[in-house]
């Protein structure tokens, strides 16, 4: 088995509608750019699942690391003030 | 490090792995996980995948002769979907550190299996339906329970495919119930159907329990989640209320209505029979295999096209970048 092996693996996001986020929905192989889009669009909204696509080489993607307890993600935990119910306000200030 | 701490280290990835399983939480790619686990969804995925891709070739053989264009564009459709089920099951396999070219040639080497079902012959247009019928309806209550499967890629491809097998049982079904309309020798087509594909599609949920020898494991890791017997006890609950509404009898004499227990009762399939297929000694084993080499070396010099065409606008775009 030879040729199509070599064909990088790509990484496709759909934006289900407008107003919306392009989101994950799996992979294919493709030649090139062009290939990965067509194939996507057959592959991946066969039911009008989505008006865009992006095809992005699965390669050049950057991802943290794997694990669960990540330190990466210690600065977002200890916050706790980032978020409104920290603040207490008394209930007969309206509108807040 | 030392033997003990790496052992340590392993032991304390291998418990969060399991606490992450028994929160009901999903593996994903970069997790680590045991090598049994992965070797098993490789086994499971690709055995699915592969099912799939040969599952287009005995519907595939009436993609010609449909009765009507409106018949030819829906079994068209149908089998398109089966080739993306394939294909997202190839590419959620490929989150495990496969590559998909490597399970298609252990498909074509005997390696890997697909489903035992495939290697019978479809001998007439009502064979359409009844594979739309009951093969797309057992696929569906095997499929809707891994939905919820523990490992994320495969449980996201499966939300996928189950949403599309909806049309394919209710193509089939619809197709049979404008057959049954028609003419006595119509009816008998179907009939026919019927007696042919319901055994073996009994046996496409598998050896029966206490013979299943990986089936407690893969529960225990929730890559499965219900025995081979229950989902085939499923499917004939499923399914008996609806032969009687279309007006076929089911080739089992044995089957009837157990007030006390809530389900059917039925015969046991021959199990010898689904060895025999799953070893290779089906009706089109070798038909089947065969097809898919020809379509894979018929399509080499399409491949390796792209791939020269892909080759030439990347050296064309890097010269213009330079000029
Ligand atoms: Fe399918
Ligand atoms: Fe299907």
């Amino acid at each position: 088995m030879s040729d199509s092996e070599n064909w990088p693996l790509y990484e496709i996001f759909i934006r289900g509608k407008r107003g919306l986020n392009h989101v994950h929905v799996g992979s294919l192989h493709a030649a090139d750019d062009q290939m990965a889009l067509t194939h996507a669009r057959d592959l991946y909204t066969r039911r009008n699942e989505g008006v865009s696509i992006w095809a992005v080489r699965s390669e050049y993607i950057a991802a943290s690391t794997r694990d669960e307890k990540d330190p990466f993600f210690a600065p977002s935990a200890d916050k706790v003030y980032r978020h409104p119910t920290f603040y207490d306000i008394p209930d007969d200030v309206p509108h807040i | 490090m030392t033997e003990a701490a790496g052992r340590d280290a392993e032991h304390d990835l291998e418990s969060r792995f399991e606490a992450t399983i028994s929160r009901d939480q999903r593996i994903e790619p970069r997790d680590w996980m045991p090598e049994g686990y992965r070797r098993t969804l490789i086994r499971q995925i690709a055995q699915h995948a592969h099912s799939e891709i040969i599952g287009m070739q005995p519907e595939g053989e009436w993609i010609t002769r449909a009765p009507s264009l409106r018949r030819k564009a829906i079994l068209f459709a149908k089998v398109q979907d089966e080739a993306g089920h394939g294909l997202y099951l190839y590419s959620a396999a490929e989150t495990l550190g496969i590559d998909r070219a490597e399970l298609t040639e252990r498909l074509l080497e005997g390696r890997q299996k697909y489903s035992s079902i495939f290697n019978y012959p479809t001998l007439s247009y009502a064979d359409v339906g009844v594979i739309g019928w009951f093969v797309d309806g057992a696929a569906i209550c095997n499929q809707v329970p891994l939905c919820r499967s523990s490992y994320g890629p495969y449980a996201r491809a499966m939300v996928r495919i189950c949403k599309e097998e909806s049309f394919h049982q209710r193509q089939g079904y619809e197709l049979l119930m404008t057959m049954m309309r028609g003419t006595d020798a119509q009816r008998e087509m179907v009939q026919d159907a019927v007696d042919r594909w319901w055994w073996p599609s009994l046996m496409m949920f598998g050896p029966p329990d206490d013979d299943s020898p990986n089936s407690a494991q893969s529960m225990a890791w929730k890559i499965k989640r219900h025995s081979n017997d229950e989902l085939r006890r499923r499917f004939v609950d499923m399914t008996v209320p609806q032969a009687a509404k279309l007006g076929v009898t089911l080739p089992d004499p044995e089957l009837r209505w157990n007030e006390e227990r809530g389900h059917h009762d039925f015969g046991t399939p021959d199990f010898s029979e689904l060895k025999e297929v799953i070893s290779g000694n089906g009706p089109c084993n070798t038909e089947r295999i065969e097809r898919r080499r020809a379509a894979h070396e018929e399509g080499a010099w399409v491949r390796a096209a792209a791939s020269a065409h892909a080759a030439k606008q990347a050296a064309r775009a890097r010269e213009e970048a330079v000029a």
